[in-house]
């Protein structure tokens, strides 16, 4: 039933119909990359935004404020989403060698998914916002998500319980936490009261102090799950695969694991440094980012020693290099992470765009890198086909990493010269500079960080331009019954013919 | 206990996981719900009057809080710039809080009555007229657009759900007049809510354009009263510092 060409990159997971289901995994694997390609743009333009204001060109829809949801929401929701998707139930059906627990469960995940994120977008551009960043859609899409997330945690452990392994890999550890901490996370952030059952607007349950700490709680550990422990389980499957190594020590996974899921939930308020909020909260919170920084190496290193006996391939292999790279991005941001959550160092990094660089350190060096390596291995095996060009996955590895460091560079520069200058004082004891001074001393570093958001986006329309090709080449073989007597490396004119 | 034995039992994994999860959010966040201290007494916080609620709304709709914090630190740079730091009691009727996490431009929590009507209509409509280096954008529309308040009190009434003290009968309206002063609490009155919301519009001309209640309105009477209930005269400087 299998197709076997020995030698060949995708024999290992030469398509297997009736075993597993892989058409919901490439549905998941093309929205990823069309969000992650809108969301990029959305992102772009808003950093163009603000070096350029005329840009918001007095339209409602598109100023700053509205369009910024619309950025983080596709970006995280859709383009992380729909990656984590299709990675854990790829992973969840190869570890656990049975196919999905329901395919129709999982089809509702897949329509149900993306009508979040169109609800999310949408409502965010006409304005219905819950003024709580991350969590800005209001309750009747927040409903549907979560009923949509029931499904996803039915379909995820359903099929955990029918592996015919006896162990549950360690991928799919992370991918149940994430889940499970996903829910819990999204379903206590958004309580809220509607004005009436047939308007999108709704007050926040709870008030002030409890209500940020709470909105922290949530937006730190989505950060901690959804675009962290998820994308480690896609770390433990992709890398060993891409590598052709095994994972470098069990016993480090194991520590590790435990140990964000324990630690990551405290470490909330380290955001809420100096605010309102009870100052031993604060103070537990910081404590607790330092330790992060231990099991977050503990798991970069278990990606990068992966590679020990191997490390020539990342001359020759830009799929793993990817890989490697995104590990590293996440190390480096997983160490300025716990620095900036000292209070000193905070009292200067808060507010500011340092911030947001370090987001994006994260975001772009580490989420969206391992995604584009993971997805570069699993697309040839999704539509038994190989990637249409090495080379353009090449350049692509080359524009996100320009891209990614010319934006965190742009981000220190503006952050920190923003909090020095807004602490500044004279030799009379006066504000040396007034706020808007230190709004233009931002202007260099905007443009710059535009461009290097500019570039990150180019690669990933590279991305979707060498998907598409490779896509159309593969669906040839999958048209009617999933044929399967085309030899996987045939050119594109055999499959023409072989599809007639 | 092995490890191995957690790996081969699915529920065991999933009730083990739950519980390293649950720790955080028990211990730091469950308590602020009940112990006392975490938010000041002080006199003079007040739920937001109808108009104020619909400004507000504008605020969050049009994301203001994306490059406005409302929480000034406990810093000398921010109290020259701002004013006094921000205390827990002044959010306690803010659903959602809007704290902020990112200054594009300046904090908010104290802007009331910094600038005027005028001033403040004018830099809403086209903040490079009055500010050239500035980056926000320019809010035309408000000031064109008629208020909507016509579910201001189905708006009032959630948020009393969520706890903000609106009376809807008389003896929730005589205990906010204890509680906040005849004033007040007649603001706070929800089936009053339209006509105080035309009142407090014409009294305080916002918007500069009398004829016309608008978003503009709205807004500004929100953003005035950001930061002003609290009468700093009235506390020692060291009086706030056991409750943080």
């Amino acid at each position: 039933m299998a197709v076997a060409h020995a030698g060949h990159g995708a024999q290992d997971t030469a398509l297997e119909p009736q075993k597993y289901n892989y058409d919901i995994v490439r549905k998941f694997t093309v929205m990823c990359l069309i969000w992650g390609a809108l969301g990029m743009f959305a992102g772009v333009y808003i950093a163009s935004e603000m070096a350029y204001p005329f840009l918001n060109f007095d339209i409602p829809y598109i100023t700053f404020g509205r369009l910024r949801p619309v950025h983080t929401g596709l970006v995280i929701f859709g383009f992380g989403g729909s990656a984590l998707f299709a990675t854990s139930y790829y992973v969840v059906q190869r570890t656990c060698q049975t196919r999905l627990f329901s395919d129709g469960l999982a089809s509702f995940t897949f329509y149900g998914w993306q009508a979040v994120i169109v609800i999310m977008a949408l409502g965010n551009i006409l304005g219905y916002s819950q003024g709580r960043e991350y969590a800005e859609m209001e309750w009747p899409g927040d409903l549907l998500m979560l009923v949509v997330w029931i499904a996803y945690a039915t379909v995820f452990i359903g099929t955990l319980m029918n592996r015919k392994q006896p162990h549950i890999y360690v991928a799919n550890w992370f991918y149940l936490a994430f889940i499970l901490a996903t829910a819990m996370l999204h379903l206590f952030n958004n309580l809220s009261i509607p004005v009436s059952l047939f308007g999108m607007k709704s007050y926040s349950l709870f008030a002030g102090v409890q209500d940020a700490m709470t909105q922290w709680w949530y937006g730190h550990n989505a950060v901690g799950f959804f675009l962290t422990a998820a994308f480690l389980g896609m770390m433990y499957y992709f890398v060993p695969k891409q590598a052709n190594r095994p994972v470098y020590s069990y016993r480090l996974s194991i520590i590790h694991f435990w140990a964000i899921i324990f630690l990551y939930m405290w470490a909330g308020s380290h955001h809420l440094h100096w605010t309102a909020i009870p100052d031993w909260t604060s103070t537990l919170a910081a404590t607790f980012s330092i330790m992060l920084l231990l099991p977050s190496w503990g798991g970069m290193i278990n990606g990068i020693m992966t590679l020990s006996g191997a490390w020539d391939k990342l001359r020759t292999d830009p799929i793993l290099r990817f890989l490697i790279v995104a590990l590293s991005f996440y190390g480096m941001s997983t160490f300025e992470g716990p620095m900036m959550s000292l209070k000193e160092v905070n009292a200067l990094s808060h507010y500011t765009d340092w911030t947001i660089g370090h987001v994006h350190s994260g975001a772009l060096g580490w989420v969206a890198m391992i995604t584009f390596g993971s997805l570069y291995h699993l697309i040839p095996r999704l539509w038994n086909t190989p990637m249409h060009s090495m080379k353009l996955i090449d350049l692509h590895f080359w524009l996100a990493t320009i891209g990614v460091l010319l934006y965190i560079t742009a981000m220190w520069i503006s952050g920190i010269v923003a909090g020095l200058m807004w602490s500044a004082f004279d030799d009379y004891g006066n504000l040396r500079y007034a706020f808007v001074e230190a709004v233009q001393a931002s202007h260099y570093p905007y443009i710059m960080r535009a461009m290097g958001g500019g570039l990150f986006l180019s690669g990933m329309v590279i991305m979707c331009y060498n998907v598409f090709k490779t896509v159309r080449k593969g669906s040839i073989i999958l048209e009617g019954n999933e044929r399967t007597d085309v030899p996987v490396g045939a050119t594109f004119k055999e499959l023409e013919a072989a599809a007639k | 206990m092995k490890h191995d034995n957690i790996e081969r039992n699915l529920g065991l994994l999933v009730v083990l996981s739950m519980l390293a999860m649950s720790a955080g959010g028990m211990v730091e966040i469950v308590p602020l719900f009940f112990i006392k201290e975490t938010v000041e007494k002080v006199e003079g916080v007040r739920p937001y009057t109808p108009l104020e609620v619909r400004g507000r709304d504008i605020y969050i709709r049009e994301g203001c809080y994306l490059c406005h914090s409302q929480m000034i630190r406990p810093f000398r740079d921010e109290a020259l710039r701002y004013g006094h730091y921000s205390l827990a009691a002044e959010s306690k009727y803010d659903h959602p809080f809007q704290w902020g996490s990112k200054r594009t431009g300046p904090d908010l929590a104290r802007v009331g009555g910094k600038y005027s009507n005028d001033w403040q209509t004018q830099h809403l409509t086209a903040p490079r007229s009055l500010v050239p280096q500035s980056v926000m954008p320019n809010y035309p529309w408000l000031k064109a657009t008629t208020l909507d308040y016509s579910d201001i009190q189905a708006r009032m009434s959630a948020l009393r759900k969520a706890g903000v003290p609106y009376s809807t009968s008389p003896a929730e309206f005589d205990s906010n007049i204890k509680e906040f002063g005849a004033d007040v609490a007649k603001s706070l009155h929800i089936p009053d809510a339209e006509k105080n919301l035309i009142a407090q519009s014409q009294l305080g001309n916002y918007d500069t354009n009398p004829d016309k209640l608008s978003e503009m309105d709205a807004l500004v009477a929100y953003l005035q009263m950001l930061g002003t209930l609290v009468d700093f005269k009235k506390y020692d400087d060291d009086n706030f510092v056991k409750y943080r």
